[in-house]
């Protein structure tokens, strides 16, 4: 056999694997990865910290003493908090309906459910308006009764969450589908409530990839531009969101300031890359494979 | 038919004409089934006969569309699943990932109301003692997943016996197992059954299995009881082909009946007797109703294509002349060989009206 597979196999090759390329196209495919990283991702993101500090930190921590920035990351923070949870619990609703029960129109809800990605932010702001805007659907209503929704924190909200509410539900759905109906219903047999055995039994086995939705969500909440941006007027320390404030900034040539409250968002950026990578190392086995968006 | 229990009186579970229609596979139709107190009880079916929708419905994790389930004769159709006191044991184990063996088993004891929660101490007490029966002890503190496959569903069954139901239901309990294990937990279960005495209703799809373990058995075909019987009784006297097909080999031979006689290939079967005086019917037959004869004697004949010893038998498959095969049972000093024609005498077999 062992004079068969020598005559069969090229002497070169003979400790290499089938699928191994050859030693210049893994270089080269590796270079090109590397070189594209480092200008698209890497580069540009450097610049935004070395911008932010050109002036030194003091030039850095002026940009956060004036009072818009505060209301900005304020009002950022505040949207974030409701969008967040309400898409956490929407994002557990829908998952738990689609991964444990049968139902006429499933698939729709599930197409339903990817829509905000498919959507541009814009016209998911634009939708918003012509429901609650002035001119809108309901505008007249509204106005009649005192209740301001565009050009507000309440658009600025729904905008949010329509976005952003594809996350929590998208990480679920495969997992729950994964996991099946059988522990439940063993803690039923056991005779644990409902809510019990939701608390018990499938909110422990869907807690990590519940954190990982959520800080996708979160990371998404925070830093959405255009939707926001059709919804919010614009209106300086009352309707500007962080993205909304960095970008009135460098409009006006602020570029130290533009850079240093960016520079928030970067951080955040990083932050909830760190927590994902740490979340996937950890408890990778958790949060179900081929499902990372 | 009833053991002394230890743990309260024995119920016995009645099925009325459930009947569940679903898209697809597994209905039931009309399905009349009485469990006796502290009986053993096999659900035995091919797949997609039902049986596990009927354990499920009886559990209450299934509702029938038709039809009402009695437990010791108080009506439980509409109970919840959680008041029906029923111990579960899934085929997949369904043990809790995140808990520990110990956690596992308390689960039913933890969740109850206040009222009628035992103390803490009083749990790890029960627990303790439930892995002692289940052979379990000193793995407490274990998690499912460092316990190979025939320990998980002994923890299983702990768990659902902790919460000392009035029932026991286990869903194909052996099913994931490999064939060693399988054969050590059938007599454990078998063991367990008798020292609690519990009302027990397994569902199977191995005749073997039902056969060996179960008091009696209840044969399911396409949502359709076939029969309940003893191992004897559905062994000897099948009452539909299906059953007489499903619970081992059987030749089937087209017979007559005449004067109340019956005959195949024109030729008097004398052990079979059969009960209708005239018509059409088919006799079933397993390979030790069939007699090797020389050839060209006995009611039908064949080529031998095949002769395997089966530990003091041989078994010897004979092709017929319309292509079908089947197989007899010689003893081993008959001489036989592969490509010879063969007479075969039925000396016994099952009748079955056609229709």
């Amino acid at each position: 056999m062992s004079d068969l597979s020598a005559v069969l196999a090229p002497p070169v090759l003979a400790q290499q694997s089938v699928v191994t390329e050859h030693k210049l196209v893994r270089q080269l495919a590796i270079t090109v990865a590397l070189v594209f990283l480092l200008l698209f991702v890497v580069l540009p993101l450097a610049v935004v910290f070395v911008e932010a500090f050109r002036r030194g930190l003091a030039g850095f921590l002026a940009a956060f003493q004036e009072a818009d920035a505060l209301a900005a990351i304020q009002l950022t923070l505040t949207v974030a908090a409701i969008a967040v949870p309400l898409n956490l619990v929407f994002g557990l609703a829908a998952s738990w309906a689609i991964a444990k029960f049968e139902f006429k129109g499933k698939s729709l809800l599930i197409t339903l459910i990817d829509l905000p990605f498919s959507v541009s932010p814009v016209v998911s702001g634009l939708i918003y308006l012509l429901l609650f805007g002035a001119q809108g659907l309901f505008g007249p209503w509204l106005m009649a009764h005192g209740i301001k929704i565009a050009f507000a924190l309440p658009g600025i909200v729904l905008a949010t969450i329509f976005v952003t509410f594809p996350f929590v539900a998208r990480q679920l759905i495969p997992l729950m589908q994964e996991q099946g109906t059988a522990e439940e219903e063993a803690a039923l047999t056991l005779g644990a409530s409902g809510w019990r055995t939701f608390l018990t039994v499938t909110l422990p086995n869907i807690k990590w990839g519940l954190l990982y939705g959520v800080l996708l969500c979160n990371a998404r909440a925070m830093g959405e531009f255009g939707a926001v941006s059709v919804v919010s007027g614009h209106i300086r320390g009352l309707t500007n969101t962080i993205p909304l404030h960095v970008e009135i900034l460098y409009n006006e040539y602020n570029f130290v300031a533009a850079f240093a409250v960016a520079s928030l968002l970067a951080g955040l950026a990083l932050v909830t890359l760190a927590l994902k990578s740490f979340l996937e190392w950890r408890h990778g086995a958790d949060l179900a494979s081929g499902t990372h968006r | 038919m009833a053991r002394t229990a230890d743990q309260g009186q024995a119920i016995d579970i009645r099925v009325a004409g459930v009947t569940k229609a679903f898209a697809g596979t597994a209905a039931l139709y009309d399905v009349h089934l009485n469990v006796r107190p502290g009986e053993l009880l096999a659900l035995l079916g091919p797949s997609g006969s039902g049986k596990t929708t009927l354990l499920r419905i009886i559990a209450g994790l299934a509702q029938a569309d038709h039809g009402q389930v009695f437990f010791g004769g108080s009506d439980a159709t509409t109970l919840p699943v959680q008041k029906r006191q029923v111990g579960f044991v899934f085929q997949h184990y369904a043990l809790f990932k995140h808990m520990s063996v110990a956690d596992n088993i308390g689960y039913g004891l933890r969740v109850r109301e206040r009222a009628n929660r035992p103390s803490k101490a009083e749990i790890r007490r029960r627990t303790s003692e439930l892995l002692d029966l289940v052979q379990l002890s000193g793995y407490e503190s274990r998690f499912p997943a460092q316990l190979s496959g025939g320990q998980r569903q002994r923890v299983a069954l702990a768990r659902a016996l902790a919460v000392e139901p009035r029932v026991l239901l286990l869903d194909e309990p052996f099913g994931a197992l490999d064939a060693k294990v399988r054969k050590d937990l059938r007599a454990w279960l078998r063991d367990i059954h008798e020292r609690t005495g519990k009302t027990t209703v397994f569902v199977t799809h191995d005749q073997d299995e039902a056969l060996e373990l179960a008091d009696r058995v209840a044969v399911l075909n396409q949502g359709k009881l076939e029969q309940v019987g003893s191992p004897d009784e559905v062994q000897d006297h099948p009452a539909t082909p299906f059953v007489m097909t499903f619970l081992g080999q059987a030749a089937r031979f087209n017979a007559e009946i005449r004067d109340g006689r019956l005959l195949v290939n024109g030729r008097l079967v004398s052990a079979a007797a059969p009960k209708a005086a005239i018509g059409q019917a088919s006799l079933y037959c397993r390979p030790w109703h069939l007699k090797p004869v020389p050839a060209g004697h006995g009611h039908q004949h064949g080529l031998i294509s095949g002769v395997r010893r089966l530990g003091s038998m041989r078994r010897i498959e004979v092709t017929q002349v319309d292509g079908t095969r089947l197989e007899i049972e010689a003893p081993l000093v008959t001489p036989l060989r592969v490509g010879e024609e063969i007479g075969l005498e039925i000396q016994d077999g099952v009748i079955f009206r056609e229709g």
